[in-house]
């Protein structure tokens, strides 16, 4: 019973995690048509930021605010200043498909030396303002801890301020109608640069949160999301890459497969569960479980 | 008459190549033979990137994780089965070429970010892989001794120009048999496919079927690339496959030029050539530890990204569109 | 004179599409743009929309050039596109598509009353606001589209086939529905059709594309009349 309950709780708290990278990775997906890996350096370094901010305030929220308005802007400068020259550079032939992504990989790089020249590489850790202990449930200690609470909620309250977002704002609209179809936008008067280095804001401060909320339980180093990176592109693809419903569904059912896997069968098994499950999505509904399309093929 | 057809044209290029690389083992010391090594092992990574990517148009980014495959297949194969380093060699193409082919099923059908993100999760899971598994040595990896280079060649042939030798050997084959075969009717249709899959599909040609193809051919060249770097390091431990391999290759393979194996010693000596200059750099700048052990790495990024931007399509059509401005 | 035209040129990769092309749309008058297909009609919208780059030439409207501008800004100064492929977003309701063009808009009363009015000229949109706009039939997203475009109160909208792949029925409906607004919003319309009998019934001025060059220009009536149009274009 107790094991069962502790799966659930760990499947929540990795879940919102994978949650909100998920969510970054979805937001410059519609919006841009790349998946962005620089977004692993684009959080640790928000965390990196948040982290110093933290030191210095001695509050951990101010912190996270910080990683958040450090991401957003980061983002936003990399889609105005690093994306949009590459795409006018490169505007024919095959190198189109892969430039855009290798650049993402070019910039990752970077990111992460530049952490690794201002920073150093050796792990620092970032204190959590809750307790890391196990809660007690019935005489025992769980692995479920205030602070993995937390977590839970902040990730939960974010993705309901986001979809209040796009569902309810004129912005949010201008967002949606932008991912769906830049031209007929255009064509309405809005203005879909600006809209996109906006999704590009909105993934860089979904990074930031993330790190924050991810690194108390684990170390800060240059490397420290690139797996978050990857849990986070398997649950957007699990969802479907076109929704952020499905890069939330998509996380969550991800978070609870490895969790129960771990659990029951063995603990070793994180990376091979994540990586059967992103296999059998692809073979069995590649545009995600829960999209309308049937391919891939864009 | 003798006629000079393109394949003999090739075939007499590469035993030049072979000849020349021997002259030039003789005369350079134990340190060069050994980077020579790695030249020609990265030069081979290189190239079966440049074959799945440039020829047929899928992106990995997990060659390292093939090398990985190739590597571990190799190192059993010397140490559990007690084969001849030679024949673990073959053992190793062969075994990343069938992992290479079952791969290929899954995921070639994928379109450019979602096998990116696939075969990242690729590099990233496998190596770990090796923790699961006592046989595969788990953290500490597997080490062994690869022996000395046979006594026919006297006492004074250093290991190092063995391995030379070996890695020399094994790439010019490889890259032979791969040359000849993209000036084929198959490197043809993989050009076709990459160009426009489409159009290729309604011409008839079996596109699944051939990149999956191009697949076990790239992973094949990757776990012999493998093979190699586990008798260089006289071992194999998941450390020696982090992620920054696989982009390390990708790098060198967008400077050479993804598009044509030409260059593919260029990449090779970028490779080999950035942490020396790195090294260089910082004993004339000076800086700290985290300096040092970074530089490579944002050296490798920016280049990535100055080829991307200035040379999408290789330095040789950088040249060509150079001489044509002025 | 309002929307000027000279001497375009916009190439479509290695095809000049539309070469030297000049002529004039009078101020609230319709101007009909025929040809068969192929002959650079959506090329020439596209161009002067600003989603196509136009190679060289002049295009003036009220003066003011609109070569090289972003589409959005000229959508924001009042030259509405409504393209082919009826350019309706279908994951959005019609209510959220009709909304688009007053995002930007600092007059939200007018904005209302504008969709208001549109709703009152196409009604069948008022009784699906709700749903989404994949869910509608072909005529149904024509009039979103043009009802859409009309909300911006725009003072040149330039329509792109509406007719196509449309029911004789229903193609009439929106002819009717376009030469109503065209008088009673006084706005220039420039309406590029295959269907040249339905267009230059309703339109005051002319212009016949062939191959993307102007091969006619001419009132309306007369293009009507014309034996070398009507057998080129009319059928007889």
């Amino acid at each position: 019973m107790i094991k069962f309950i502790t799966a659930i709780l760990t499947a929540l708290t990795t879940g919102a995690i994978y949650a909100l990278m998920s969510t970054a990775l979805v937001l410059v997906w519609r919006s841009t048509r790349i998946i962005n890996f620089a977004q692993a350096g684009q959080a640790v370094l928000s965390t990196y930021i948040g982290y110093e901010i933290t030191v210095r305030s001695e509050s951990f929220w101010v912190g996270v605010l910080g990683a958040m308005v450090f991401g957003a802007l980061l983002g936003a400068v990399i889609d105005r200043f690093f994306m949009r020259p590459i795409f006018k550079r490169i505007k024919s032939g095959p190198i189109l498909m892969i430039a855009p992504v290798v650049a993402t990989l070019g910039l990752l790089g970077i990111i992460q030396s530049v952490i690794g020249f201002k920073w150093g590489l050796t792990y620092q850790s970032l204190t959590a303002p809750v307790s890391t202990d196990g809660y007690t449930l019935f005489g025992r200690v769980i692995a479920f801890s205030p602070f993995n609470l937390l977590v839970v909620v902040f990730a939960t309250a974010s993705m309901l301020i986001l979809t209040l977002l796009f569902q309810k704002t004129n912005i949010g609209l201008a967002l949606r109608a932008s991912a769906h179809s830049p031209e007929i936008a255009r064509l309405s008067g809005i203005k879909v640069d600006l809209i996109r280095t906006l999704g590009w804001a909105l993934a860089g401060a979904a990074g930031g949160l993330a790190g924050m909320l991810y690194i108390p339980s684990s170390y800060l180093y240059p490397n420290a999301m690139d797996v978050l990176l990857v849990f986070g592109f398997v649950a957007a693809v699990i969802g479907g890459l076109e929704s952020l419903f499905g890069a939330v569904a998509g996380a969550m059912i991800l978070g609870f497969a490895i969790s129960f896997a771990t659990s029951y069968v063995s603990e070793k098994l994180v990376f091979p569960m994540a990586f059967i499950m992103l296999i059998v999505v692809l073979l069995i509904k590649p545009a995600g479980l829960f999209s309308g399309k049937k391919s891939r093929r864009d | 008459m003798f006629t000079l057809t393109p394949s003999k044209k090739r075939t007499l290029f590469f035993v030049a190549m072979g000849w020349a690389l021997l002259v030039v083992g003789d005369r350079i010391g134990e340190l060069r033979q050994y980077q020579g090594s790695f030249v020609a092992m990265y030069s081979l990574a290189i190239a079966s990137i440049i074959v799945l990517t440039g020829y047929s148009g899928q992106l990995s980014l997990g060659h390292g994780a093939l090398m990985a495959v190739g590597a571990y297949a190799g190192a059993l194969s010397i140490n559990n089965l007690h084969l001849h380093p030679a024949l673990a060699l073959v053992i190793a193409t062969f075994v990343a070429g069938l992992f290479g082919l079952l791969l290929g099923f899954g995921v070639a059908r994928l379109s450019g970010p979602y096998l990116a993100g696939t075969t990242l999760a690729l590099a990233v899971s496998l190596p770990t892989l090796a923790n699961q598994f006592p046989i595969l040595g788990g953290e500490q990896g597997v080490v062994f001794d690869v022996g000395l280079p046979p006594a026919r060649f006297g006492e004074n042939f250093s290991l190092y120009k063995w391995f030379f030798w070996i890695s020399c050997l094994a790439v010019l084959l490889m890259l032979w048999l791969i040359s000849n075969l993209v000036s084929s009717r198959y490197g043809r249709t993989f050009r076709a496919i990459r160009d426009n899959e489409t159009a290729a599909a309604l011409s008839g040609l079996n596109t699944g079927r051939l990149k999956v193809l191009a697949f076990a051919i790239s992973s094949g060249m990757a776990g012999l690339a493998g093979g190699l770097l586990v008798m260089l390091i006289s071992g194999v431990s998941p450390s020696a496959f982090p992620l920054s391999l696989s982009f390390s290759l990708l790098t060198g393979a967008v400077v050479t030029g993804v598009y044509s194996l030409k260059g593919v010693m260029l990449g090779g000596l970028v490779l080999v050539a950035i942490p020396e200059i790195a090294d260089s750099l910082v004993t004339r700048i000076g800086g700290s530890e985290g300096f040092t052990a970074t530089l490579p790495g944002f050296l490798v990024s920016a280049l990535l990204i100055l080829a991307v931007l200035f040379a999408p399509n290789g330095p040789g059509k950088l040249l060509h569109s150079f001489k044509k401005h002025h | 004179m309002s929307l000027v035209v000279e001497n375009l040129i916009i190439d479509h990769g290695a095809i000049r599409a539309i070469n030297a092309v000049s002529f004039n749309v009078p101020t609230g008058k319709l101007t009909a743009v025929i040809g068969a297909n192929g002959a650079g009609k959506t090329t020439l919208l596209r161009g002067l929309s600003g989603l196509k780059e136009i190679k060289s030439g002049k295009a003036t409207w009220n003066g003011e050039s609109i070569v090289g501008q972003k589409a959005e800004n000229l959508a924001r100064a009042g030259i509405m596109h409504v393209s082919d492929g009826k350019s309706v977003i279908a994951e959005l309701t019609v209510r959220e598509n009709l909304a688009l063009t007053g995002l930007w808009r600092k007059d939200k009363k007018d904005v209302a009353a504008a969709t208001e009015e549109v709703i009152s000229l196409f009604p069948i949109l008022g009784e699906r606001m709700s749903q989404s706009g994949g869910s509608l039939s072909g005529g149904e997203r024509q009039m979103l589209a043009i009802g859409r475009a009309l909300i911006a109160r725009p003072q040149l909208l330039l329509l792109d086939e509406p007719s196509l792949g449309l029911a004789p029925l229903i193609v009439d409906q929106i002819f009717t529905s376009i030469k109503k607004f065209v008088t009673t919003m006084n706005l220039t319309v420039v309406l590029v059709e295959q269907n040249a009998m339905g267009a230059l019934a309703i339109a005051d001025e002319g212009v016949v594309l062939n191959l993307g060059r102007v091969v006619g220009v001419d009132s309306a009536e007369n293009l009507l009349n014309d034996p070398a149009v009507r057998a080129a274009y009319l059928g007889y």
